[in-house]
């Protein structure tokens, strides 16, 4: 009679995820914060190239020993690796259907054009692009050492590292995409905040701040390194 | 040729449908003999709902919930639009909820009494019964209603009872429950019981054998025209005030519906009934294109006042208090500024008569917030009026805080509609009306806060049950045939009027036309009438018909998305009803409610009603347009009630 | 005052449109903009013409019909409806871009009117709680707490008039309806339809072509009625919250 009742069955819950915009970025946001929470490591490690080349030398080695004696050499670096490529592709292919989804969703343009949103909201994509193939290219240089500019040794980053930034397009792309990190993170920190739920208007200064405060952290971090090859600190 | 004004009387109309018995008893006297539709053969059976407001929506959606297959139409793009939704104030119910005395026979004596003793007690009656229920219902639906901290229902009071009986949500009630009748109706659309139909226009009314059996729409988009057919009709469009161009109605808000239902069979009852509201922004300029109301409360603690001298045109506070006329202070002393709306109105119109009104054009008396700054501190006033006080200066761009208010009246509801008995059927067997567009349960002037009440009550729970009977005791086996030619006559009539809408390529706009009517009406049938006056537009009005026959431009085809063709439709229909309004205005020689002769006044200049001669509902028949109308007289009997002539010197 | 204004015309769903330009004169900063537009249309009718068609009804702000975007902003320049904006807020001498809302979801019907009926059906998806006439228990049989009824009428505001969607540079309707959803599911009423309305209504929004959430704001600074951003956040963690309790 008149009152309908439900009885279509409901998707599995991967399923509605995927294929929901707003489980879409769901796994944008979280898959975006397991590369942030890496970002942050990695920085920190960076960052003992200002305590000399044995320091540094030796946590590179460290990060193959992890886990030992469960896991044996370089197992745990894989697994870490395995866990990033997973998440930049989840990351990477859910911005690319979204944003494919979301021209869509606006064919045609205003013909009165007016400057919208900030800075930070307007580059995600092209930031994204920027972070994707900065990946790319570090990966070559400093992992594989594919492009490297100099001698590329295995295991002796600190040279490898004075190496790339003695190059000035090695210093360029860098800052470049350490920059362009800052400004992903700040938007997409707090987008990650909204998607996943824990924005509210009281907790929305805080978790802004939060934002700025990782951006800027990580900025600084990461760009310390070639600017103290570049002024020598760092030689 | 004006022999419109000599109308002949016929038959008295009577309401063979209302129940005997204590009023108390009477719903469910007529809810028990009604006939009941087996539950398994309400699906054969479809109902069209036109209009998608208060009454349209709750109806649509509660006939679609008891199974029927509901076919509804708005001409809105989406029918949570309505005018409903522009409602302020709150929503009466007898809930005693405040324990201050209030019961449903108060809610019944302060209608029928405010309704200056013109409506039917048993309708009110029933009405104030029901009232209890829709606030049951709207809160299961999800309206967020004003709550105390307790998490229990607010409730003010408001328009002057002395009872806290108005439940609101801030001061969008009508937004509220109207999106709550649009949810339930949503719900109704997604399970495919309610077929409905968006941005498009009911046009006329198929009448076949005597019984409603559909209507002619026009799809606003493509600009098709379609016969639509049906078991049942329900007209809930709403009200007629755009008659008067500038009212609080929405721009779109019209007549057609009802008129062309008047003018197939179904009596018009009241029509120079309407309600105008004191307190609303004036105009501005020529180019005003509609009104906005303030809500009433600004009564409460404003002071209304005008300059004694004429044409005083020194800025508000440049004129000395001693200067200044607090003319309702001064001839209402004891209510001073909180008499009724129609009383305030009036004054109002009077003292711009006079030529001392304020602001562009004279037409505005101040009202004034600046004792009650000094006396309540700004802080106090910002907290009860912050939100009126900023639409104030949003659409005026000037600051109450520190200038006094500019108000006047405008043409706010219409009481009257077309006749329904107690079943809400219209005298076309089959034709319902539901909400404003019924001559209601408000008599010749309604209280703040009643409209909903009464839209609601209407449709979510009057016409659901009486509809029954009428389906149960007519079962159209046989489906309408479209090639039938009454059918055919309504839709050849109804496009023939179109094509020559388009045809005359006149000079002048549909608007131009809306506008002198509705000036003509203002002046004459608006706040005060006179025979003089209404005798002077009764002989106008056929004037400016056929001019606009002669010099209406409509431009592009009737085959488009075609908002000139629209509105040129609309005053065709304007134009007959106003001649009705003045003719029914001019006939009733007495004052009462919203309706004020002054040939009819007490010797202090107010209402005077004339119970021995016009205690009746004027129902009114159509013959041909511009044709005397005949006049069916339904009278009214006050056994609970007893009619008594209001004062508030 | 003197203006040029710049409209988008179009003549139906299919044609292509453009811009054309009309100048009036002797408008008064008094004039609502869609009286300001009412003018013009009567100076076309009267040229034979066509008039500019728009959609517009109560002219108070409340029914949600105006859509115009005025200068590339959804509604003007200031925050409210197009009929409650006033010509106070332009100069003597400016040109004015009047547009359509612009979505895949809202095509255009004629000029600035396009349709909106994908709401509807966003509404009709889920937007409501089951209470058929008649069944409701009495209305303080529930009591609600004062701050979940602030909630639910601070989001029951919407006028669904599509401003969030024209001012979303991906066509978005996240704003829409996470007001509804937030509206209905704070509210003891709307409990035993929490986690069906939510994910019903995000899967008919998606169905419908709008465009995903990427949080530039501009929906609740174009929306007339402050519905505020953070509702958006509040519709995610209920959709979350929904997956979880439906799937187990």
């Amino acid at each position: 009679m008149a009152l309908a009742t439900r009885t279509d069955r409901r998707p599995s819950l991967p399923r509605t995820v995927w294929d929901s915009t707003v489980g879409k970025k769901t796994v944008m946001a979280v898959s975006g914060l397991i590369m942030l929470l890496y970002l942050v490591a990695h920085m920190i490690g960076n960052l003992k190239i200002f305590f000399g080349p044995g320091d540094f030398n030796h946590y590179a080695h460290w990060l193959r020993t992890l886990g030992e004696p469960v896991m044996r050499w370089e197992w745990t670096l894989w697994v870490v690796r395995v866990g990033l490529v997973a998440a930049v592709v989840a990351h990477a292919v859910s911005a690319y259907q979204l944003s494919r989804r979301d021209i869509k969703a606006r064919p045609s343009k205003y013909v009165h054009k007016k400057p919208r949103a900030s800075y930070a909201t307007r580059t995600m994509r092209w930031g994204g692009i920027i972070l994707g193939l900065f990946i790319v290219w570090h990966i070559l240089d400093l992992t594989t050492g594919t492009v490297h500019p100099g001698t590329y040794e295995h295991l002796h980053p600190y040279q490898n590292v004075i190496d790339t930034f003695s190059t000035w397009y090695g210093n360029v792309i860098y800052i470049t995409a350490v920059v362009a990190l800052g400004f992903h993170v700040r938007h997409g920190f707090w987008s990650a905040a909204q998607t996943l739920g824990v924005g509210n208007a009281s907790r929305d200064r805080f978790l802004k701040t939060c934002a700025n405060g990782l951006a800027l952290l990580l900025t600084v971090g990461f760009v310390s390194v070639p600017v103290g090859v570049m002024t020598g600190v760092v030689s | 040729m004006n022999s419109y004004a000599e109308y002949t009387t016929g038959e008295p109309v009577v309401d063979a449908k209302a129940p005997e018995g204590p009023i108390a008893e009477r719903w469910d006297t007529r809810r028990f003999e009604a006939k009941l539709v087996n539950p398994a053969n309400r699906r054969k059976h479809t109902v069209i709902v036109v209009g998608t407001g208060l009454a349209g929506g709750s109806a649509g959606a509660t006939l679609a919930e008891q199974g029927y297959h509901v076919v509804q139409f708005c001409y809105q793009d989406s029918p949570r639009r309505a005018h409903s939704i522009a409602a302020q104030g709150g929503i009466n119910a007898a809930k005693n909820y405040r324990n201050d005395g209030d019961s449903i026979h108060r809610l019944f004596y302060d209608t029928v009494k405010g309704g200056d003793f013109r409506a039917r007690e048993s309708n009110v009656h029933r009405l104030a019964q029901i009232s209890v229920e829709i606030i049951d219902q709207c809160v299961a639906q999800g309206v967020p209603f004003a709550r105390e901290y307790g998490g229990l229902l607010d409730t003010r009071s408001f328009g002057g009872v002395q009872v806290s009986r108005t439940f609101y949500a801030r001061g969008q009630t009508g937004q509220q429950l109207l999106l709550g009748a649009y949810q339930a109706l949503s719900r109704q659309i997604a399970a495919g019981n309610v077929e409905m139909h968006p941005r498009t226009e009911m046009l006329d009314v198929i009448v076949v054998d005597g019984r409603a059996r559909g209507i002619v729409a026009r799809d606003l988009v493509t600009g098709r025209i379609d016969t639509y057919f049906a078991d049942a009709v329900v007209l809930a469009s709403g009200g007629y005030g755009n008659v008067f161009y500038l009212s609080t109605n929405a721009m779109n808000s019209n007549a057609t519906a009802v008129w062309r239902a008047h003018r197939r069979g179904a009596y018009f009852a009241n029509p120079c009934f309407t309600q105008i509201h004191p307190t609303c922004i004036p105009r501005t300029g020529d180019h005003q294109s509609k009104l906005t109301l303030m809500s009433e409360s600004l009564r409460n603690d404003g002071r209304i006042w005008v300059p004694k001298a004429k044409g005083d045109t020194r800025p508000a506070n440049e004129i000395p208090e001693d200067e200044r006329d607090y003319y309702l202070e001064r001839i209402y002393p004891s209510f001073g500024n909180l008499v009724p709306r129609d009383i305030a109105s009036r004054a109002a119109k009077n003292v711009c008569d006079e030529g001392r009104g304020v602001g562009p054009g004279g037409q505005g008396v101040y009202l004034d917030f600046a004792d009650a700054i000094l006396r309540m501190g700004r802080k106090a006033v910002e907290a009860k009026y912050g939100n009126l006080f900023d639409m104030y200066q949003r659409i005026t761009d000037e600051d109450p805080y520190e200038v006094p208010m500019r108000i006047y009246p405008a043409v706010h509801y219409t009481m009257g509609g077309l006749w329904v008995d107690y079943d809400l059927q219209t005298t076309v067997p089959g034709l319902f009306a539901i909400g404003e567009a019924n001559f209601s349960d408000h008599g010749a002037n309604r209280l703040g806060a009643s409209a909903l009440m009464q839209g609601l009550a209407d449709g979510y729970f009057v016409l659901p049950s009486t509809i029954n009977d009428y389906l149960a005791r007519n079962p159209h086996k046989d489906e309408v045939d479209a090639e039938h030619p009454a059918v055919q006559e309504v839709l050849s009539e109804t496009e023939d009027r179109l094509n020559l809408l388009l045809a005359v390529d006149g000079d002048r706009t549909p608007d131009s036309f809306h506008r002198e009517l509705g000036e003509l009406m203002w002046e004459f049938c608006g706040m005060a009438r006179t025979e003089t006056g209404l005798r002077k537009a009764l002989e106008r009005i056929p004037q400016i018909r056929e001019e606009f026959w002669r010099r209406i431009k409509v431009p592009g085809t009737g085959e488009e998305f075609n908002q000139s063709l629209e509105k040129a439709n609309r005053i065709v229909d304007y134009l007959e009803l106003a001649e009705l309004m003045c003719l029914d205005a001019l006939h009733r020689a007495e004052s009462c409610g919203g309706h004020f002769r002054e040939e009819s006044q007490t010797p202090d200049g107010e209402a005077a009603r004339v119970d021995e001669d016009f205690s009746y509902a004027a129902a009114w028949e159509f013959t041909a347009t511009g044709d005397a109308p005949v006049l069916h007289k339904e009278d009214l009997t006050f056994e609970y009630v007893h009619p008594t002539q209001r004062s508030y010197a | 005052m003197k203006l040029t204004l710049r409209v988008w015309r179009q003549k139906n769903a299919d044609a292509d449109g453009a811009m054309s330009t009309y100048e009036v004169d002797n408008i008064s900063s008094d004039m609502s903009f869609l009286e300001m537009l009412d003018t013009l249309n009567e100076e076309l009718i009267v040229k034979g013409e066509e008039p500019v068609a728009f959609d517009h009804d109560c002219r108070e702000g409340i029914c949600g019909a105006c859509s115009l975007v005025i200068n590339g902003d959804a509604h003007g320049p200031e925050r409210t409806t197009t009929c409650q904006l006033h010509m106070r807020s332009f100069k003597d001498g400016d040109t004015i871009d009047i547009e359509p809302w612009r979505a895949a979801a809202f095509p255009v019907i004629k000029d600035l009117v396009v349709d909106r009926s994908a709401f509807d059906r966003i509404i009709q998806s889920g937007g409501y709680i089951s209470a058929p006439t008649g069944s409701a228990p009495e209305a303080h049989a529930t009591a609600v707490p004062k701050p979940d009824a602030d909630f639910a009428f601070e989001h029951a505001e919407c006028i669904g008039c599509g401003a969030c969607v024209a001012a979303c540079p991906n066509g978005s309707a996240m704003l829409f309806t996470s007001a509804k959803v937030n509206h209905l599911n704070v509210l003891p009423q709307g409990a035993p339809e929490r986690e069906t309305r939510v994910l019903d209504m995000v899967a008919q929004m998606d169905t419908e072509g709008f465009g995903g959430c990427t949080l530039t704001g501009e929906c609740a600074t174009a929306c007339p009625k402050g519905i505020p951003l953070p509702s958006i956040a509040a519709m995610n963690k209920e959709w979350l919250r929904a997956t979880r309790k439906v799937s187990r």
